[in-house]
């Protein structure tokens, strides 16, 4: 128990005074772990693609899950239910308009990281990562965004170009 | 009988100067007011005088009370006071649960009112099982259980914690009609205890490319919030207690990010990990639900800051005044970017103003209760609260605010967000019956 106590005084000095070198005598209570142990829950997606994992799909892949696994509550060809439609979007015309995948959404890999990680409701993180690109491409084709055609995958993803990409401002640079 | 009691405390007050127009007086009053000014200004609660009828004992003073239970449970008399729930059950949806600042007082928030939104349901976890890990653009990975963080260094401090979405229902074109709790219900303060998350952060030692971290929840949404490393190294917290126990489930049981001033949202809840990385991810919270659209179409995004905001909770819609006399104006104030510095009041709908008492101790980034004696002519009068900050912030006027981010076309739900991060004053109208109403002025 002395020990620890000691130890914890250390760390309450170290962070008085500030110096970096002594935080490595902090409590140092963390599991180092390996990185291979962190990928089940590692899903983080960055908009440069970083993250995306193996795999691809395209807008006709995506039709039949979309049917099966979403059409429930976002509504047949994603024209909304009791969850917000994916499809379509009117301008941003008033402070309150509806904010889509079409007229709001700034990052294509936004679409993917959120049904990945969310989706489905009922079953979240259940999808495979094909079926990820294959939904992402058919939600981006509905929207056209992209070509009917068009297969997704960590290389292409990425590189489409939303429609409201340019459309915002950062509130508050300094606090980045 | 109510005549003579305002008539007594009346003679007590009037050696206090009016400091604005239609009955406000001099915040003084409330240092050197005494008993006799406590007595009137209780004027919401009182049924009839003291003295109306004769006292006797209550069955309940003449037989033992009930035994201690091991939590204790607030007076079956008050049971009524409670959050309102826009999902009561549970649907496949957002729920939001909307703090009684009008029933409630001081400056901190009890843990079963604190409000809460969860955006699929509040997980049951198992605090056991539970760990936080944190990796990325770290020289080593590491994960955390509940009982290792319990053993680091804690620190203490007051916090408000605010939903972007926090008084929404203002941007209608006109003042929808709706208590402090509908209005501006999505907003607590607490004191939150737990690790610093720079220690953390320092064991892990942070590459220098890090500019961001994604934090996420263990709930099904795994939600997803990007925070500038600036915000985490300054006064970032993983949280462990609130008011001095576990946090609440609805509040992220068993650890929740805190992250003082800034926006509710990027508090994550539930919190199981974080990832350093150089760019932020551009989650479908902060690129989508929390940014927010302007007149002309563009719109802001990492808005971040809860900014300085104000609002009057006594008297407030609901809260019917029980006949001319003496009042207690009381509400809350408080900025993401430090201390209040000051309140003004006016009865007038801003035409005149005068200085409110703020409650000691005023904390940074936490509410500031303030207090205004105010005598009450019975005559209309149009009631509001503006806050200034420590940093020079001043709370916005309706007027100024809608000039800069605009109102709706048509009046929305009361329930809704047609848009996010208002904070212009608020405005209730006193009528002659004493019946307080939302009005713009």
């Amino acid at each position: 128990m002395s020990t620890r106590r000691v130890s914890i005084s250390a760390a309450a000095l170290a962070l008085a005074f500030g110096t970096g070198a002594a935080f490595a005598e902090g409590p140092n209570l963390g599991r180092p772990i390996d990185p291979a142990d962190i990928a089940p829950w590692d899903i983080s997606i960055l908009p440069d693609g970083t993250g995306l994992p193996p795999g691809s799909g395209t807008s006709a892949q995506g039709a039949p899950v979309f049917a099966q696994k979403c059409a429930m509550c976002h509504g047949d060809s994603g024209k909304g239910g009791t969850a917000a439609p994916v499809v379509g979007g009117a301008p941003l015309d008033r402070i309150e308009a509806a904010k889509t995948i079409a007229n709001f959404w700034g990052y294509p890999t936004t679409v993917f990281d959120f049904i990945r990680r969310a989706m489905p409701w009922q079953q979240p993180r259940t999808l495979s990562s094909d079926e990820v690109y294959a939904l992402t491409a058919y939600i981006l084709a509905l929207n056209k965004i992209i070509g009917e055609k068009d297969v997704m995958d960590a290389k292409t993803l990425p590189q489409v170009k939303m429609p409201n990409r340019d459309g915002f401002i950062i509130r508050f640079p300094d606090r980045i | 009988m109510e005549t003579k009691r305002s008539n007594r405390s009346g003679t007590h007050l009037d050696a206090f100067p009016a400091v604005a127009a239609n009955g406000l007086l001099d915040r003084r009053a409330f240092l050197r007011g005494g008993a006799a000014l406590a007595a009137g200004m209780s004027g919401y609660a009182l049924t009839g005088a003291v003295g109306a009828e004769a006292l006797r004992d209550e069955p309940s003073s003449l037989a033992g009370g009930a035994a201690s239970p091991g939590y204790e449970r607030r007076s079956r008399f008050e049971e009524k006071i409670a959050r309102t729930l826009s999902n009561p059950k549970g649907e496949p949806r957002t729920s939001h649960a909307r703090t009684p600042h009008h029933l409630i007082n001081g400056t901190i928030t009890p843990n079963g009112l604190h409000f809460t939104i969860v955006h699929s349901g509040t997980p049951d976890i198992d605090p056991e099982k539970h760990r936080l890990v944190i990796h990325g653009l770290v020289k080593r990975p590491l994960a955390f259980t509940l009982e290792s963080l319990s053993r680091y260094p804690k620190v203490s401090r007051f916090s408000f914690v605010e939903c972007g979405g926090n008084s929404a229902p203002m941007f209608s074109r006109e003042p929808i009609q709706a208590s402090v709790q509908a209005l501006h219900g999505l907003v607590s303060c607490s004191e939150w205890t737990g690790v610093r998350l720079s220690s953390l952060l320092d064991e892990a030692g942070v590459d220098p490319k890090a500019k961001w971290l994604v934090a996420e929840g263990a709930d099904s949404l795994a939600l997803s919030r990007s925070v500038p490393l600036k915000k985490a190294l300054d006064d970032a917290m993983v949280a462990l207690y609130q008011n001095g126990e576990r946090l609440m489930p609805g509040n992220g049981y068993p650890m929740r990010l805190l992250l003082p001033g800034y926006e509710g949202n990027m508090n994550v809840k539930f919190l199981r990990r974080l990832k350093l990385v150089d760019q932020p991810a551009m989650s479908y919270y902060e690129t989508r639900t929390y940014s927010q659209i302007l007149p002309g179409g563009k719109a802001f995004r990492f808005y971040f800051l809860q900014e300085v905001k104000s609002f009057i909770t006594q008297p407030s819609p609901g809260l019917a005044m029980r006949g001319p006399g003496f009042y207690e104006i009381s509400g809350i104030a408080y900025s993401g970017n430090g201390r209040i510095s000051k309140v003004m009041v006016s009865a007038d709908g801003g035409k005149s103003w005068g200085e409110a008492a703020l409650q000691e101790p005023v904390l940074s980034k936490a509410f500031t209760r303030f207090r205004m004696p105010w005598r009450w002519d019975g005559g209309p009068a149009v009631l509001q609260s503006r806050a200034w900050d420590e940093s020079g912030n001043v709370q916005p006027t309706r007027t100024q605010f809608v000039a800069e981010r605009g109102e709706t076309r048509n009046v929305p739900n009361v329930l809704g967000f047609p848009n996010q991060h208002y904070n212009s004053t608020t405005s209730w109208a006193v009528d002659g019956k004493g019946e307080v109403k939302h009005v713009y002025a």
